[in-house]
Order: structure tokens, then C-alpha cells, then sequence
């Protein structure tokens, strides 16, 4: 089949590129931009691994095509802090709070907790853990995740600062 | 894991769209969320030639309630838009909760209401409650345009009575009446992500004196389609019901039910469950439309 150009607007960039229609947008990120934050567990929409925010909105990359991404926004785990010295609030807690073990789910928890607190600036506990509820973890037990995100959402509150 | 070929069209208008489907009929799929039918096409259960997407198509995400006309549903409106929007929280709670808790939050973000209807799954989370309410889908192809009562709309697991060419333009749900009470429950083995294993909505309309004007029961994951339960909502019609009639009601439920043993649960579970969850639909739906409801 005829590939496509699409433009992808990745973390503030603009890549033009030409796929195959049949190709996702995870690939898509990991093999031609080379941004590999983005994780594959599952591949079928279930374990949260792949959630990349588009047009703000926590989506599954391993379920969308990546023609279906152009000129859509699109955020990474690489674009989440300000800058590359920089950790985002919610990646700062989960440092912290050791939230991290073999990290494989991070990028994904981490863009579904912003996700989250973009929409609710102070989440309960029940909120959050329903707010990873697309999102698994194999290692830690999710405690210390719900723990760094109920953090990070107090912390980001008290310095105002935007997500 | 990777997808067999296939070209994709993104039409700007439906017209468009109804063309495409009509000139690409022998091997066309509509894509909206992507949630069921990449993976049905990943695990070569599907293998259309042409996709045509819905998600640059003018118009049709938006969700519109008018009093008196009730809820339309666009036909790529998400699974998450409907569950927050603020009319469908009041007067659809039902179907409100179902948006609010199937899945998972990046699965509402990116599925349809329409698609999960069209989808025709036994345990599809918004039929039972879009059943209980009343629902029709505006079914549009070239040269036609058909309104299809939900309850004559799926045929089988999978199936629908929808043709080939045709799309879901729409979903327009009944402005429930004062003193309306309505309510889904589902049960599944774990919280969150996990499938129903049973579901049940119901809607109940009460007259000034309490008694039942209209009653719609609907249940899900428990038949190879979802179903109404025209014998536990003739019961119940015209009566003042108390927790002896309501149990009875549930009973009739469990009768319309044709569960099966699967891996979420069991068939002689799923009847006890049937039971249990249509006597809670039905107190509960009872109590908010005696407090004057929605």
C-alpha cells in the first residue's frame, strides 16, 4: 500500500515523515524518532506501558496509527520537564518516593498521573489509583507510585506551578 | 504484532465517508477509537483493505441534550466525553457510570460510544444502560438515513442488523420524564480493566400516585447479546413496588438471562448475580424517582 506523509508534532517538534498506514504511532516514536521513553508491554491496550498524551489526552500509542497522529500534539516522557536538565514535579516525587523499580511502566504512569492532575489538581487517593487504572506495574505494588503522585499533585499545587 | 496493509481514508464529511464505504464495499472498516478493531486486525480476526476514519469528520463528536428532544450522542463522540458531560451525569446517571468505569481511562479517552454498540459485544458496557433508557441509533448510508431501536440492533455476538455501507451517525437517547429513577451496576472479578462479568441497567417512570408508568430492565455479559427483560418490566408496570414484587422482578430477570460458563465467571454465578444486581437497580432506580428523580 501507498505510504503516507504525515507531520508529527512531538514535544514542541515538527517532524515530517513517510509511513507505511499500517504502522502505530509507538513505533513510529521509537524506531524513527528515536524516542524510546515510549514503552511496549502488551500491545493491545491493556497495560499502559505506551500512553503518550494527544492533544492532551492520555492515549494508547500501540493502538493508534500514527497517520491518525497528524498534526496532533503529542507529548513524551522526553518532553514532559521543562528541559532536558530538568525533572518534571511528578518525576521528581517519583524518584523520591522510589516509586521506580525495573522502571519499564514509568513513562506511562507518569504521563497518565499528568494526565490526571491536569484534570484534577488534587486528586484523592481513590482518584488517582482509578486514574492508573490503565496503567500496570509488576514490581512495586502501586503503593509508592499513589504515594509520589499525591505528592507531586501538593506539590505542584503549593508552587503553583503549571504541569 | 504487525498490522497487515491496508490504505487508510480520512474523509472531512460524512457524504465522504458514506462514498468511501460504498466504493471500497467489498473489504472496508470504519475506525474511530481503534480499541476493538486494530486488535481484532492484529490478531487476524479482521483484514479490511480500506479504513476510513471518522476522527476528521466535522461534527461528529458532539454531544447535544435538549429538554423535551433528550441526548444526542454523536457517532465518534468518546467513551470519557460522554461519561463527564455534565447533562448525562444528571438526567442518564446509568450511563454516566458505565462511561465513568469500563476499560480504562486511555480506552475512554480514545473509544466511542457508537463503536461500542457497533462493536456488539455481549458485555459492552453502555448497551444495557442505553437499552434502559431507550435508546436509537440514526444509522445514515448514500441516498438513506434509518433510526434502528437499539433493542432490534444486535443480532449475535459481533452482530448487528447494521448493513454494509451504513454508519452510526448518531445515538438519540429519550429525555427521561419527571419522577425518573435509573441506574447500571456491573460486577467483574477485579475493579478496574476488567470485562463485566454481569451488568444491569434499569430506568423507572413513576406517576403522581407512585405507581409505575414505564419500566425498562437491561442486562449484559449474561446472553449473546444484550438484552431488555420484557417480563420483569410487565410486572412491574402499573404497580406500587415493594421489596416482595422487586425480588420477584429480579427473578424474572434471571429467567430472561441465558448465561454460559467463561473464564470471568460462571453461568450458576452470573444468575445469582442477575438476581442480586436487578433487585439493587431496581430499589435504587425506585428511590430516586420517588425523590422526584432526574
Amino acid at each position: 500500500m501507498a505510504k503516507q506523509n504525515i507531520e508529527l508534532i512531538v514535544n514542541g517538534d515538527r517532524y515530517q515523515l513517510t509511513v507505511e498506514p499500517s504502522r502505530m504511532l509507538v513505533d513510529v516514536l521509537r524506531e524513527d524518532l528515536g524516542l524510546t521513553g515510549t514503552k511496549i508491554g502488551c500491545a493491545q491496550g491493556d497495560c499502559g506501558a505506551c500512553t503518550v498524551l494527544m492533544d492532551g489526552v492520555s492515549v494508547s500509542s500501540c493502538l493508534t496509527l500514527a497517520v491518525e497522529a497528524h498534526q496532533r500534539d503529542i507529548t513524551t516522557i522526553e518532553g514532559l520537564a521543562a528541559s532536558p536538565q530538568d525533572l518534571h514535579p511528578l518525576q521528581e516525587a517519583f524518584v523520591q518516593h522510589g516509586a521506580v523499580q525495573c522502571g519499564y511502566c514509568s513513562p506511562g504512569m507518569i504521563l497518565s498521573a499528568k494526565h490526571l492532575l491536569d484534570h484534577n489538581p488534587k486528586p484523592s487517593e481513590e482518584e488517582i489509583r482509578q486514574g492508573l487504572s490503565g496503567n500496570l506495574c509488576r514490581c512495586t505494588g502501586y503503593n509508592k507510585i499513589v504515594e509520589a503522585i499525591g505528592d507531586a499533585a501538593e506539590k505542584m499545587a503549593a508552587s503553583g506551578k503549571e504541569g | 504484532m504487525a498490522l497487515p496493509n491496508f490504505q487508510v481514508h480520512q474523509p472531512k464529511t460524512v457524504e465522504e465517508v458514506l462514498d468511501l464505504l460504498g466504493r471500497h464495499r467489498s473489504s472496508v472498516k470504519l475506525l474511530c477509537g481503534g480499541t476493538d478493531l486494530l486488535i481484532k486486525m492484529r490478531a487476524g480476526a479482521q483484514a479490511p483493505e480500506h479504513l476510513v476514519s471518522l476522527n476528521r469528520v466535522a461534527g461528529l463528536k458532539t454531544i447535544s441534550y435538549a429538554a423535551g428532544d433528550g441526548l444526542v450522542i454523536g457517532g465518534a463522540a468518546r467513551i470519557s466525553q460522554v461519561g463527564k458531560n455534565p447533562d448525562v451525569q444528571r438526567l442518564y446517571p446509568g450511563l454516566a457510570h458505565a462511561c465513568s468505569v469500563m476499560a480504562t481511562v486511555q480506552i475512554r479517552n480514545m473509544g466511542t460510544v457508537a463503536g461500542n454498540l457497533v462493536n456488539a459485544a455481549p458485555s459492552a458496557d453502555t448497551a444495557a444502560p442505553l437499552l434502559a433508557y431507550g435508546a436509537s441509533l440514526v444509522a445514515v448510508e448514500r441516498g438513506g438515513r434509518r433510526q434502528i431501536k437499539l433493542t432490534d440492533f444486535f443480532t449475535g455476538p459481533g452482530l448487528t442488523v447494521l448493513e454494509p455501507g451504513e454508519m452510526v451517525e448518531a445515538i438519540r437517547v429519550p429525555d427521561p420524564p419527571p419522577r425518573t429513577g435509573s441506574c447500571y451496576l456491573r460486577l467483574s472479578a477485579r475493579s478496574k480493566v476488567d470485562i463485566a462479568a454481569v451488568g444491569v441497567a434499569g430506568f423507572i417512570n413513576l406517576d403522581l400516585s407512585g405507581k409505575v408508568i414505564r419500566c425498562r430492565l437491561a442486562l449484559g455479559s449474561v446472553a449473546p447479546t444484550p438484552v431488555r427483560c420484557p417480563e420483569a418490566e410487565a410486572m412491574l408496570e402499573g404497580q406500587d413496588p415493594g421489596p416482595e414484587l422487586i425480588a420477584r422482578a429480579a427473578a424474572a430477570c434471571v429467567r430472561t438471562s441465558r448465561p454460559i460458563d467463561d473464564l470471568r465467571a460462571t453461568a450458576s454465578y452470573r444468575r445469582a448475580m442477575v438476581q442480586e444486581l436487578a433487585q439493587r437497580v431496581l430499589t435504587q432506580s425506585l428511590a430516586m424517582a420517588r425523590g422526584g428523580g432526574s
